[in-house]
């Protein structure tokens, strides 16, 4: 499983991302296997832009993502759960005040 | 779909029960499992089982409907057909990458499809011998497919059903040219209906049996809806085709190939006559019409674009080499 295979080391995974026409970041879309950076943007260009989808694609090849360990996820994650104080909601502003 | 690098599966505790118990509560919680989280080895291989077959499916389902993208009847419909075809090579990548997060490489993927090893969905394994089959493909075809993959879409292994998202929403459009082409026809000419209610009458029992063996019969179902990668049962989603295309069909004057059909009133839905499994099973053993022809097309796309894979490396080291040159000659 951690062994790579022929297609791996000759045809690198290239993860995609894509930035819509509504303005927002860059957004993970899928993957692909290309040669290298510049045939991985034409076939994501080909494959996932059929449709008027973005303005701007980022390829990044999968192998420079570090990504956190799952494990970690509840020390990582839960301590938030507690700040309540880092919510709008937490404050109270009487009525009369109106909309803030 | 992020990172086979980061892949390590733990199988020293592939059957640990705590893990198993804690695995089932995630799932039972509607959690998303991801690519590096902790599951079951039988998870995993349930898994690059189905969303490679699924893959395959894709791949050769562009060869009957590619067998008319030369002849068909209008540059319209010849448009409409070549990227519905594109789009099936789309969702092909999007389920090879899905299955490729489980640690199986697409190299592997490819060779189980092309030797033989690998099932795919019998309904590519009949022939498209008139311009009507393409009509009845997109109705009928992927109208079964969006009631297969839109409960997929909720699928508790998080790659799996972000793929199917992806998928369902270009499905739509296949359905709906598959059905004008179909409606064109039916409001055709005599000679031009008749070959609308032979499609159809080639097409309506494969069609049915692509949800699978009956609840009766299917092996897997148990442990996959505890699993939640399966959401409805084979009769369920069967039954469901069957309510919303029996109407559609009749309003275009057209009669289906079962002289049981019926409507019950009482529980609102269309009853239907015994499926042929023997049939079902032929196809599945690799004796449908087409396996043979299908497989050795698939063989020789690989073994003729061999040369457009030798020739994009070779072109990347060149590239890769001259840039290096540039750096040194800079310094
Ligand atoms: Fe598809
Ligand atoms: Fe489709």
């Amino acid at each position: 499983m951690t062994e790579k295979s022929g297609t791996e080391k000759t045809m690198p995974l290239w993860e995609v991302f894509i930035r819509s026409r509504t303005g927002l970041s860059h957004r993970h879309c899928g993957s692909l296997h290309a040669p290298d950076a510049e045939m991985a943007l034409q076939a994501a260009r080909d494959v996932y832009t059929r449709r008027g989808e973005g303005l701007s694609i980022w390829v990044v090849p999968s192998s420079a993502i570090t990504a956190s360990d799952p494990q970690d996820k509840d020390a990582l994650f839960e301590p938030t759960a507690s700040k309540i104080y880092r919510h709008p909601t937490f404050y109270e502003v009487p009525e009369e005040v109106g909309h803030m | 779909m992020y990172a086979q690098a980061l892949n390590v599966a733990e199988k020293a505790h592939a059957d640990d029960p705590e893990l198993r118990a804690r695995f089932q509560r995630r799932v039972d919680a509607e959690e998303k499992i991801e690519p590096n989280d902790w599951m079951p080895e039988g998870y995993r291989r349930t898994l690059v089982r189905q969303i490679s077959q699924h893959a395959h499916s894709e791949i050769v389902g562009m060869l009957p409907e590619g067998n008319w993208i030369t002849r068909a009847p209008s540059l319209k419909r010849k448009a409409a057909l070549l990227a519905k075809v594109q789009d099936e090579g789309g969702h092909g990548l999007y389920l090879y990458s899905a299955a490729e997060t489980l640690g199986v490489s697409r190299e592997e993927l490819v060779e189980q499809l092309l030797t033989g090893k690998a099932k795919y969905s019998s309904i590519f394994n009949y022939p498209t011998p008139s311009w009507a089959d393409i009509g009845m493909i997109g109705w009928l075809v992927d109208g079964a497919a969006i009631m297969n993959q839109i409960p997929l879409c909720r699928c508790s292994y998080g790659p799996y059903a972000r793929a199917m998202i992806r998928v369902c929403k270009e499905e739509s459009f296949h359905q709906r040219q598959g059905f004008e082409i179909v409606m064109t026809l039916a409001k055709g000419s005599p000679a031009q209906k008749t070959m609308a209610q032979q499609a159809l009458n080639r097409w309506w029992w494969p069609a049915l049996m692509m949800f699978g063996p009956s609840d009766r019969d299917s092996q897997h179902s148990d442990q996959n809806m505890a699993w939640k990668i399966k959401r409805f049962s084979n009769d369920d989603l069967r039954q469901k085709f069957i309510d919303a295309t029996v109407p559609q069909g009749h309003f275009l004057g057209l009669t289906f190939p079962d002289p049981e059909l019926r409507f019950n009133e009482a529980t609102g839905h269309w009853e239907h006559g015994p499926i042929d499994w023997s049939e079902f099973n032929r196809v599945v053993r690799g004796e449908g019409p087409c396996n043979r022809e299908r497989l050795k097309a698939r063989q020789k796309a690989h073994a003729e674009g061999a040369w457009v894979r030798e020739a994009a490396l070779a072109h990347a080291e060149k590239r890769a080499a001259r840039k290096a040159a540039a750096k040194i000659a800079a310094e």
